[in-house]
């Protein structure tokens, strides 16, 4: 396997939807690959980074505030 | 899909189903069950697609109005989630336009470009590169990386691993094809990891590699 062929399937290592003998492939590649051990590592977190934090907090008072309105909306809807 | 298989391999009904049936029969109660349960992932879709928090306020409202006014249209053989995104990134757009002066505005601006989506940078971060940071400088670096990737690019990483739709769920939302959300996917992940690892990228003489990329596309072993 080259480093093309790894990037082509990165999402399905990530995703863990590689069959059974593609795995071994990648495995071998890895262990010859400081690089490609590098990009899916830290793609790997990337991905963590940014489900762990959330950068567009909505305040308590914030989403109070827009969620009465929109119920008094669909209120005058339902009307 | 609205059901869900449960261990037994018996069809269950997803919960958002029942809600969407009492609503449909006059309970706005259960709409505001609803309105709670996704008025976040809602507001940051609109927030990313927008970049505007006045007008991520708007979207929201809009589009759990439009929601519940088209509710009888919704057919039950998607999510409901995935129904109500779908409204949401349209009247994302639709703000967009609003404030272009009605210049045509769409999910697939700017998508030409491969910057960032071949790996250059293979230097190892550091264990936990997000201690080095105060949450602010966090958030703020997070913000500005992501705000710099192409919309089409990142719609499709907020909703495939932020807010964990499947491929097929993104593809519908976005009124893309799967092959294209995940050709989109690749590279935003690709484009992200290149820019965070400037910040994130293990500091120390030993471990750093900044010049480590070979010639041509750096990466052929």
């Amino acid at each position: 396997m080259t480093c093309t062929e790894f990037l082509q399937i990165l999402d399905n290592v990530i995703d863990e939807s590689i069959a059974a003998e593609t795995r071994a492939e990648i495995e071998a590649h890895l262990r010859k690959c400081g690089h490609c051990e590098v990009v899916l590592d830290t793609t790997r977190k990337t991905i963590e980074i940014y489900r762990c934090h959330e950068i567009y907090e909505l305040p308590t008072e914030v989403s109070e505030r827009l969620h009465t309105a929109i119920m008094d909306k669909c209120r005058k809807a339902a009307r | 899909m609205s059901t869900i298989q449960s261990v037994a391999g018996q069809t269950e009904q997803h919960p958002d189903v029942a809600l969407v049936e009492r609503v449909r029969a006059g309970d706005l109660s259960a709409y505001d069950t609803l309105v709670r349960k996704y008025e976040r992932q809602v507001f940051r879709i609109a927030q990313h697609i927008t970049q505007n928090r006045e007008d991520a306020e708007d979207v929201m409202q809009d589009a759990f109005l439009k929601a519940y006014e088209k509710l009888d249209q919704f057919q039950g053989n998607s999510k409901f989630y995935t129904w109500l995104v779908r409204i949401a990134v349209n009247e994302s757009l639709m703000r967009l336009r609003k404030r272009r002066t009605g210049r045509m505005v769409s999910i697939d601006e700017n998508i030409e470009t491969d910057e960032g989506s071949v790996p250059r940078d293979f230097a190892d971060w550091a264990p936990n590169p997000e201690q080095n940071y105060t949450q602010s400088q966090l958030a703020d670096i997070l913000k500005k990386t992501i705000q710099g990737l192409p919309q089409g690019f990142r719609v499709v990483f907020v909703l495939r691993d932020v807010d964990g739709l499947s491929t097929e769920e993104t593809a519908e939302a976005l009124g893309l094809s799967v092959p294209a959300v995940k050709s989109r996917l690749l590279r935003a992940r690709l484009q992200l990891r290149e820019r965070l690892s400037r910040h994130f990228k293990n500091r120390t003489p030993a471990a750093s590699q900044p010049d480590a990329a070979p010639s041509g596309n750096g990466v052929d072993a």
